[in-house]
């Protein structure tokens, strides 16, 4: 790639930083090369952006009609999974499987959905409600 | 009893910021650059045999399986160090508090140091930008108020980041947890042979991307990669295409430099050929940048793909990824035979 076909599409999740590549002057020598921002970066982007919001609003949906816990709804918006929820609390997967049901979530203790607010950055009063938009 | 000795509430040690391509390459020639060592982001890419291909399935993020086209987190600073006889200090923390305290005690020495941290809790990251990684790297430089002062090596400019959010950070659970990781260099050697470090590195390297008895690293691992694109089932869009979104992220989004850091290794080359007098490596250069522009014509294709801006066509792309492996093996054959 040479300098002048790095690309400079100003991709609006930089928030109008760059990001650095390496490519050929001129002369054929390598040089730091700023981007502002690819079509193909973008558009995958995107594309996991928007599969995490489509799972955050399915679960909020469920959790409204009680299918399931806050707690999915939470997971989903903090951009993580079951896989990543267990990880990073020290619970098995099948443990957080099981809280995620409306009528575990609720009788956990005080310390267990403490582990839970820590690992997603929330205090125990909004892990246990549903904001009013997905 | 012993007294926390109390803090000077700003620090700010004279810090030159360069933006790098990618985070460990970046903090660790940074860090070096600031102990009076000039290395170039490349050759500290290059010295520590960083480059790779892997295709791990047992590994999930999000559902999906690992594709690397590095070494593992970590390799960067251990691979240059160890080739260089240049000493790090380490430091990891069981207590959050004390990762913390730790780190001011650093600043109030008037020492930089590099930490591993989450990329999802700095809040300096624009949002779009902030995933759950564990392993992002960045230098701390100073203090002012609650705020620490970060040169973060993929942000353009220098930064703050709120005590609370850092200690978060630093301190995340789950794999490649940092456990408050702190490094700096603490003995960097008056002589270091350059030449042979770099000849070592590149026989790693290709030793590795052409010998490796799995067929899941190296050429070898493109090649698979390529055969199950080619062999993806139709019916399961959804699916395929979240599945090569997330390979063209893994490739150009996760500061790489370009092309899976294949940029990045061409420009290592060219230096390689300066320090080594051997000029053939730079039409080596010249041919993996070829190649690398190929993984970027791969990207573009797969990402339009998954828009529907191109009719989805996984033949075209595995022939595309089968290309690049074919470019790939011929470039580090005619490494290995340069170096003999």
């Amino acid at each position: 790639m040479k300098c002048d076909e790095v690309p400079q599409q100003n991709a609006k999740a930089f928030m109008g930083h760059s990001k650095l590549l390496y490519a050929l002057d001129e002369n054929g020598r390598y040089v730091r090369a700023p981007s502002s921002g690819w079509e193909a970066e973008e558009i995958v982007l995107d594309q996991a952006i928007a599969e995490y919001e489509h799972q955050a609003k399915d679960a909020w949906q469920r959790a409204r009609q009680g299918l399931t816990s806050t707690l999915e709804y939470h997971m989903y918006h903090e951009r993580m999974d079951l896989v990543l929820l267990a990880q990073s609390t020290g619970y098995f997967k099948w443990q957080v499987r099981r809280h995620l049901r409306p009528s575990v979530f609720q009788k956990l203790s005080i310390k267990c959905r403490q582990r839970y607010s820590d690992a997603l950055g929330k205090t125990l009063e909004q892990l246990d409600t549903l904001p009013e938009q997905p | 009893m012993n007294t926390v000795p109390r803090l000077p509430d700003d620090i700010e040690i004279p810090f030159d910021h360069q933006q790098s391509a990618h985070c460990e390459s970046g903090a660790i020639s940074s860090l070096l650059r600031h102990a009076k060592m000039p290395i170039s982001e490349p050759m500290t890419f290059g010295v520590s045999a960083a480059l790779s291909y892997a295709y791990l399935p047992f590994l999930k993020f999000g559902g999906l399986p690992l594709f690397a086209y590095r070494m593992p987190p970590g390799q960067v600073i251990r691979g240059l160090t160890k080739r260089l006889g240049i000493k790090m200090h380490f430091e990891r923390f069981r207590q959050p508090e004390a990762g913390m305290t730790a780190l001011d005690r650093h600043l109030s020495e008037g020492r930089v140091v590099g930490i591993q941290t989450s990329a999802y809790w700095l809040t300096y990251f624009p949002p779009d930008m902030r995933f759950h990684f564990n392993a992002h790297n960045l230098v701390v430089y100073g203090k002012r108020g609650n705020n620490y002062l970060i040169s973060d090596p993929v942000i353009d400019i220098l930064v703050e980041c709120e005590a609370e959010a850092l200690k978060k950070a630093r301190f995340t659970r789950g794999v490649l947890a940092p456990k408050g990781l702190l490094y700096y260099p603490e003995f960097i050697p008056a002589h270091m042979d350059m030449p042979r470090a770099i000849r070592k590195a590149i026989r790693f390297t290709t030793g590795m991307m052409l010998y490796t008895p799995v067929p899941i690293l190296g050429v070898r691992g493109i090649r698979t990669v390529a055969r199950k694109i080619r062999k993806l089932d139709a019916r399961e869009q959804h699916r395929n295409k979240l599945l090569l979104g997330h390979i063209v992220r893994m490739q150009e989004e996760i500061g790489t430099g370009g092309a899976g850091f294949r940029f990045l290794y061409a420009s290592f080359l060219q230096e390689a050929a300066a320090l080594l007098d051997k000029p053939r490596l730079t039409a080596i250069a010249g041919q993996l940048t070829a190649a690398g522009d190929e993984w970027r014509r791969f990207a573009l294709h797969a990402a339009k793909m998954c828009k529907d801006r191109m009719p989805m066509d996984y033949g075209l792309l595995a022939d595309e990824l089968s290309h690049c492996a074919q470019c790939e093996e011929s470039i580090y054959r005619q490494l290995r035979a340069e170096l003999k």
